[in-house]
């Protein structure tokens, strides 16, 4: 056993291991539990950073274990899995900072951390999968473990919210073991490789091929929340705000994303995609979604519902990059994995230290919250103008290099308007929260203020990780052109699943 | 020196449930110490097996044919095994369960000779042994489920008996008409001489319609839900758990053991047939059911029909990789159903103590006041459901590809719709767990009443799917 065997599976434990002992410690121990999440927290980044550097230098890192014949987790390190598990560690850590400030004081904070750590697990368990029986795996357990997040609050309304969500998962998730069965039938243990494998099978194939392919997307795009699948992400808003945050950014909705690239690049090649004409229904679907969800995302008075529809539109700009065929429409996809996760995540926090603040939920209460909770804001209107991709925040990269993808791959074209819809759609549903927070006047007091203004305007736990947040969304944008900005890596990305 | 091991699976247990009689007084501690030396004994066969392949034994120095035989391969070993855990779990959880009452002395000497049974059963070589064992199985079995005395309880084990009666006569019309036609009891002996001709065809038909009605295959699953929802918890655990794949186990036996020569396709295609129906009928019944035992009852119907339904896509495939892990996948579906069950059992048993009922409806607060029952509920239903990393999913798996590699549409969509149903009806309890109540929150609330449970979620849910690479040789050398 050495670092190179065993660096992708103490990735996973750091996580694992303080979830479960933190399950049966007490509800007061309050400074075991911080000691565990933070500390489990830490060594993950390290060994992250460990890892980063490893594969930028193309060292090999897998771990494996078998199951049955044919069937072995396996767990390995490239370019793609790198960015996304570097994106969840972070913003982990973020989050838990967060949420420990969030949950001071309310019941059955053990449960909730447990699952929390469970939950990160999957997320990077998912990311550093290196086949897709591994992916099933960790997609599964990524289902369960949030589960329990969605209906942590207990009320009706969060059980529900958790049962429409596992409904809609749960039937994806079916889905796409059907796929993979299938798709291991015909073709062996198939693992993940730059540029895809599945080429090589005979043309006889190809029918059933097609098939597989609508069977793994169906099941990755209900988590992916692409249209008409997406109907359980407005409804799974009812959990506390940093779950939203995780949820929204990085574990859930990512997890349907990164398995759409990962189905495209790295089992069918995006060639190999392109020849079968599976690219242009997916990117279809993906414009469908950017323009439905932004859409709906006007109509709503709830915060975080409006959110959560521009979720909706946000993460299918992922899927939209990888189906237009092109390295600089992939840069656009891959480098929008990270910048919509870091954007959004902002924006849950802030939405949710206003409501833990100040008991403001709906946007028509926001009148002058600007000057109540001017670091929450500043925050927040990063978050909003990067996603109208206003430069030079993190948004505008991504978008940039979706329409000049877009424009050079040629008869992919129509994706033009689409992007400019989508960014005034975007400008129409954030511009009007903008001008409430910072010109309109307070009319009212607070619906229920519980921090009052101290020193800052909230506590520190839960002031210091939007603003962190928001800092690098700012600084994704600056400094996109610096070695290992999540730019340059998407670049990596894209020009090792060119090679073919 | 290792094949004591075999001798003694069967002499501890026996010899507690009479030591427990004469003894009443001490018959608990009698209990644990038989439980203790039988499951040592049963890991010393699973190790023996691993080891040096399948264990003969015969007592009495008689040879196979006219005295007892004990056998021993990968399938028996590990179904040994299963029975320890669940039996050993069982057991320590018992100890809390039966704290009053004199059901505490009566439950140990019958609640032995079901765990000697079982073993004896999983262990014998030849047919007429096998109905002995087979019998006092099904004895044990129903004076256990009528342990409680209850009015309901007793009339369900009142027609558990009939049933059990029914389906060993029937077992043993058909030994008769083999013994008349081939003159041996010998499994390998017999299936050596088998020719395809009436006489084994009626023994086929009688054999196995009377293993079918003991192992509750729809439509024949009537008498279950009520026998096993009635029963103590320990007791449900055990007959849901082990005594209805005793009797699937005598299936597999006689399906690809003895019955090979006489079988056709049409047969195969039978039972596939039944366990899709039971898979459907029994998940739909337990999503229905407003008790969680009756849930839990209606779970293992729908969950032997998963084996009946592999079996049945097992049956017309040549030797080789593929039949080999399919196999895999019944037998370690069938070993993360006994755990799973068993813990979800032991886990309701908890609840329905503490709160003096079980009606799905009214757990409103269960997670905050017993987390870790609800935790081992959790960890149960997600072995049912067949999710990962539990064994069920790569049993579910092999299904799946099973399946599809046939061509069989159909019993894709069959396993599909039964994951989901299993899914809807374990969530239906856990979104009324989760419901909000405030009840002072202690992770573990008693050791000896809840860590049975949990040990065997987690081990139905982590355990096996995570050993499954070192189960896999062993099970494939068996099929």
């Amino acid at each position: 056993m050495n670092l190179s065997t065993a660096l992708p599976g103490l990735i996973v434990l750091t996580s694992l291991v303080p979830g479960l002992v933190i399950f049966f410690l007490r509800e007061g121990s309050h400074r075991a539990r911080t000691l565990l999440n933070l500390g489990g927290a830490t060594v993950k980044v390290v060994l992250v950073g460990v890892m980063i550097w490893g594969v930028f230098h193309e060292q090999v890192y897998e771990t494996s274990w078998t199951l049955a014949p044919g069937l072995e987790l396996v767990l390995h390190a490239d370019a793609l899995s790198v960015l996304f598990v570097t994106l969840s560690t972070i913003l982990w850590f973020v989050t838990t900072i967060y949420a420990i400030g969030y949950l001071e004081h309310s019941p059955h904070r053990s449960r909730f951390f447990g699952f929390f750590s469970l939950c990160v697990s999957a997320t990077v368990g998912l990311a550093l999968a290196g086949n897709l029986f591994t992916f099933v795996v960790f997609y599964e357990f990524l289902t369960l473990a949030t589960y329990p997040l969605v209906a942590h609050r207990g009320t009706p309304d969060a059980v529900r919210g958790a049962r429409i969500y596992l409904a809609y998962t749960l039937g994806g998730g079916v889905v796409l073991l059907v796929g993979a069965v299938w798709l291991q039938l015909l073709a062996g243990p198939v693992a993940f490789v730059e540029g895809g494998v599945l080429y090589r099978l005979p043309e006889t194939m190809h029918g059933d091929l097609k098939w597989i392919f609508l069977l793994l997307i169906i099941g990755l795009g209900v988590k992916a929340a692409l249209v008409p699948l997406h109907g359980w992400l407005p409804q799974a808003m009812v959990a506390p705000a940093p779950v939203s945050a995780l949820l929204h950014a990085v574990a859930v909705v990512k997890a349907g994303a990164f398995g759409i690239v990962r189905v495209v690049y790295d089992l069918y090649g995006v060639e190999f995609a392109a020849e079968l004409d599976l690219l242009d229904p997916l990117a279809a679907a993906a414009a469908i979604t950017i323009v439905y969800g932004s859409v709906r995302a006007l109509s709503q008075d709830n915060l975080k519902k409006r959110l959560a529809y521009s979720t909706v539109s946000q993460v299918s700009y992922i899927a939209l990059g990888t189906a237009i065929f092109g390295p600089l429409a992939t840069i656009g996809g891959m480098v929008h994995l990270v910048h919509q996760g870091v954007m959004k995540i902002t924006l849950f926090f802030a939405a949710g230290n206003y409501a833990e603040t100040l008991g403001v939920h709906r946007i028509s209460e926001m009148n002058g919250i600007g000057r109540r909770m001017p670091g929450t804001t500043v925050a927040f209107t990063i978050g909003a103008l990067g996603m109208i991709g206003i430069p030079p925040i993190a948004g505008f990269v991504s978008k940039w290099y979706l329409g000049v993808g877009a424009a050079e791959a040629g008869d992919a074209a129509w994706v033009l308007p689409v992007l400019a819809a989508s960014s005034l759609l975007n400008a129409m549903y954030f511009l009007p929260i903008l001008y409430r927070a910072w010109f309109a006047k307070a009319n009212a007091p607070w619906p229920d203020e519980h921090i009052p203004a101290g020193r800052w305007e909230t506590t520190g736990a839960l002031l210091w990780p939007p603003v962190i947040t928001a800092v690098l969304a700012l600084a994704a944008g600056l400094f996109a052109g610096a070695p290992y900005s999540p730019l340059q890596w998407a670049e990596l990305i894209a020009a090792r699943e060119y090679i073919r | 020196m290792m094949n004591d091991a075999l001798v003694l699976a069967v002499v501890a247990p026996l010899a507690g449930a009479l030591l427990a009689v004469v003894w009443q007084r001490r018959a608990e501690a009698i209990g644990l110490i038989a439980a203790v030396a039988t499951t040592v004994a049963a890991v010393r066969v699973l190790i023996a097996v691993i080891d040096g392949g399948a264990l003969t034994q015969a007592l009495g120095d008689w040879s196979p044919g006219l005295g007892i035989a004990l056998r021993a391969d990968a399938l028996s070993a590990l179904l040994l095994t299963l029975t320890a855990a669940v039996a050993l779990a069982g057991s320590v959880y018992a100890t809390r369960y039966f704290a009053r009452g004199d059901a505490r002395t009566r439950f140990w000497p019958l609640w032995l000779l079901l765990w000697t049974a079982l073993n004896a059963l999983l262990l014998a070589g030849d047919l007429f042994n096998l109905y002995v064992t087979l019998e006092l199985l099904g004895l044990s079995a129903v004076a256990l489920a009528a342990l409680g005395g209850k009015r309901e309880a007793v009339e369900a084990a009142l027609r558990y008996l009939l049933v059990g009666l029914l389906g060993s006569m029937a077992y043993l019309a058909g030994v008769a008409l083999l013994y008349a036609a081939y003159g041996s009891l010998d499994l390998p002996t017999v299936a050596a001489s088998l020719r395809p001709e009436p006489a084994a065809w009626l023994a086929l038909a009688l054999m196995t319609g009377g293993l079918l009605l003991k192992t509750a295959l729809f439509p024949l699953h009537f008498w279950l839900p009520p026998a096993h929802a009635n029963a103590p918890a320990p007791v449900s655990a055990a007959l849901s758990a082990l005594v209805v794949k005793a009797g699937f186990y005598l299936v597999l036996r006689l399906w690809l053991d003895l019955f090979p020569a006489v079988l056709t396709p049409a047969a195969g295609q039978m039972l596939a047939v039944l366990g899709a129906a039971a898979i459907l009928w029994g998940s739909w019944q337990a999503l229905r059911a407003e008790r969680l035992k009756l849930l839990a009852a209606y779970s293992t119907v729908a969950q032997l029909g998963y084996l009946f339904l592999g079996l049945g896509l097992l049956l017309p495939l040549d030797e080789g990789a593929a039949r080999d892990a399919l196999f895999g996948g019944l037998v370690i579906l069938a070993l993360t159903h006994g755990l799973a069950k068993a813990g979800l059992f032991l886990a309701i048993g908890v609840v329905q103590q503490r709160s003096g009922h079980d009606r799905i409806a009214d757990l409103d607060g269960t997670a905050q006041r017993l987390p870790a029952t609800t935790f081992a509920i959790a960890l149960a239903g997600v072995a049912l459901i067949g999710l990962p990393p539990s064994g069920a999913f790569l049993g579910k798996w092999q299904l799946i590809k099973g399946a599809l590699s046939a061509g069989h549409w159909p019993w894709v969509l069959v396993i599909a719709a039964g994951s989901l149903l299993a899914a809807a009806y374990v969530f239906r309890v856990l979104g009324h767990a989760f419901g909000n109540r405030a009840y002072p929150n202690r992770p573990v609330n008693v050791a000896r009443e809840e860590w049975p449970a949990l040990l065997l979620g987690a081990s139905a849910t982590v355990g096996l799917g995570l050993a499954g690479g070192w189960l896999w040789p062993l099970l494939g050398g068996a099929g």
